[in-house]
């Protein structure tokens, strides 16, 4: 049995990558929250994040969990579709219904990836406003923000895609021990609710900024 | 009781398939939900109409045989509860009730609400037994095992391999029922000599069946009438994971 080909062991990499995205998007919200700080702490926060040389193999290793999520991901759901040819008349309910939360992963994240690259579009390689504070020129990545973040539209998309990202990782990181092959009925439970917290607290601490930019800026 | 049914009708796995309406008349609240369709067979060959095929064998939930998804529910709506174990009373007089096969393409459809689960015998004839020499069993006393590795042994092999975990997957996934077989061999002693290889080839036909894969949503442990656990997928995984990573071939 080929691993790389079961669809045990593609789900297992589903989970690592998706468990590695879930910890970038974490540090990444923690980051966003300079907005509160100041225009300063922001900028030189994010230059010191693009001057380090280790910014290569980290953006790398991003896109390849990114991508590979994806791809494997949505390997996984092509045999899942191709599973059932015909199709139920009535849905189950009750206790034995799956929630639309679940059912509908692929399309959560089909929409977190064209917001992915909308996102990247927008402020990675948005306009480059410059500052001085005293130690040579750095991009003004605040001013951007601030700009995007005036634009009404902009705020409900990110808004939207926010919380469908939390509730894919509100499934996913639960999902992902039980993936790897961690099951435990002491822990469970708690890793289950520890799931749902931890996708509460990333999209609230992601939704802060727009808010915060939008209406108190 | 009076009760609106709709009822899949299929000559055979090539034909398309449609629902039959029917009108059941002075159902008991005492009648199993298989007692009621024997009711409905009698009135169709009295007005010289085929019976509605469904499988059935035990009538107490023990064998597996029946199946029937009611109302989107693989064996109706109530938990650890097999079709022939589901009583009309769950029901209230005028109630519409669709009654559809176990739907994936794993199981095709014979004929009208009996599918072929052969898929499942393909994949216990990959590895889920144990190769032993017959003779007289060995004194119990001789197979130390911890009393909690048994309480989960026995909890998987409850499992009575009826399908209903496929059946409520939206992936129709056979994890659940695979993965039963495995804990239910991998938590014993004498499991332990072909554990590696029996994850391996189950999964390996698990997945040649043309299952899907699992998602976790739970509708499996929802759906099955032994309510079978998670926990055995999970160790399922873990299995199959080591065993890919020492396999030799
Ligand atoms: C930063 C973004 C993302 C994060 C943090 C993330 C995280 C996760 C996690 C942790 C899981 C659970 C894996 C498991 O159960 O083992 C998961 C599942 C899934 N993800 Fe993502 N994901 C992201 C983006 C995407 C994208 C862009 C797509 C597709 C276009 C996607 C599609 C899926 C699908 C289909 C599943 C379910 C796989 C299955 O059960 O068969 N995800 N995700
Ligand atoms: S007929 Fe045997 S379990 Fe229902």
């Amino acid at each position: 049995m080929n691993f790389w080909k079961s669809t045990i062991g593609q789900k297992q990499l589903v989970g690592l990558a998706g468990l590695a995205l879930a910890g970038f998007v974490l540090t990444h919200m923690l980051g966003n929250l300079l907005i509160l700080v100041g225009p300063r702490a922001y900028n030189e926060y994010s230059h010191a994040l693009v001057s380090n040389p280790l910014i290569y193999a980290a953006e790398v290793g991003l896109l390849v969990f990114f991508l590979g999520h994806v791809i494997v991901a949505m390997t996984l759901q092509k045999r899942n579709w191709k599973s059932r040819e015909v199709k139920y008349a009535v849905s189950a309910s009750g206790d034995k219904a799956t929630s639309p939360a679940k059912k509908s992963l692929w399309a959560q994240g089909m929409i977190i990836l064209i917001f992915v690259v909308l996102h990247l579009i927008t402020m990675k390689y948005g306009e480059y406003y410059t500052v001085n504070y005293g130690q040579g020129e750095i991009r003004d990545l605040h001013r951007l923000v601030v700009d995007v973040f005036h634009q009404p539209g902009y705020v409900i998309w990110y808004v939207i895609c926010l919380v469908l990202l939390g509730i894919h990782l509100s499934h996913g990181v639960a999902s992902s021990f039980q993936t790897l092959g961690f099951n435990h009925p002491k822990y469970t439970p708690k890793i289950k609710l520890g799931s749902c917290l931890f996708a509460a607290v990333v999209t609230a601490g992601f939704v802060v900024q727009p808010i915060y930019v939008y209406f108190l800026m | 009781m009076n009760l609106n049914l709709k009822i899949w009708r299929q000559k055979n796995s090539q034909d398309k398939g449609q629902f039959m309406e029917f009108h059941a008349k002075d159902i008991s609240e005492d009648m199993s939900f298989l007692e009621m369709m024997d009711v409905v067979n009698e009135q169709l060959i009295k007005d010289g109409k085929e019976p509605v095929e469904f499988d059935h064998d035990c009538r107490e939930g023990i064998c597996g045989a029946c199946s029937m998804v009611i109302n989107g529910n693989p064996h109706g709506p109530d938990k650890a509860t097999t079709t022939c174990q589901l009583h009309m009373r769950r029901f209230k007089d005028g109630d519409s009730i669709v009654i559809e096969p176990f739907r994936a393409k794993a199981f095709p459809v014979i004929r009208d609400l009996v599918v072929d689960r052969s898929a499942f015998d393909r994949i216990i004839e990959a590895g889920g037994f144990i190769s032993a020499s017959t003779g007289n069993a060995q004194d119990a006393n001789c197979l130390p095992i911890a009393k909690d590795h048994a309480d989960r042994a026995f909890s998987a092999a409850t499992c009575i391999g009826c399908g209903a975990c496929v059946a409520a997957c939206k992936n129709a996934s056979a994890s659940l029922f695979v993965s039963a077989k495995i804990a239910h061999l991998g938590l014993l002693p004498q499991g332990q000599a072909e554990r590696e290889r029996r994850a391996l080839r189950m999964v390996a036909a698990m997945d040649e069946s043309g299952f899907g894969g699992c998602t976790n949503t739970g509708a499996c442990s929802a759906a099955c009438p032994k309510e079978i656990g998670q926990e055995n997928i999970a160790m399922m995984n873990r299995d199959f994971m080591r065993s890919s990573a020492k396999n030799r071939d």
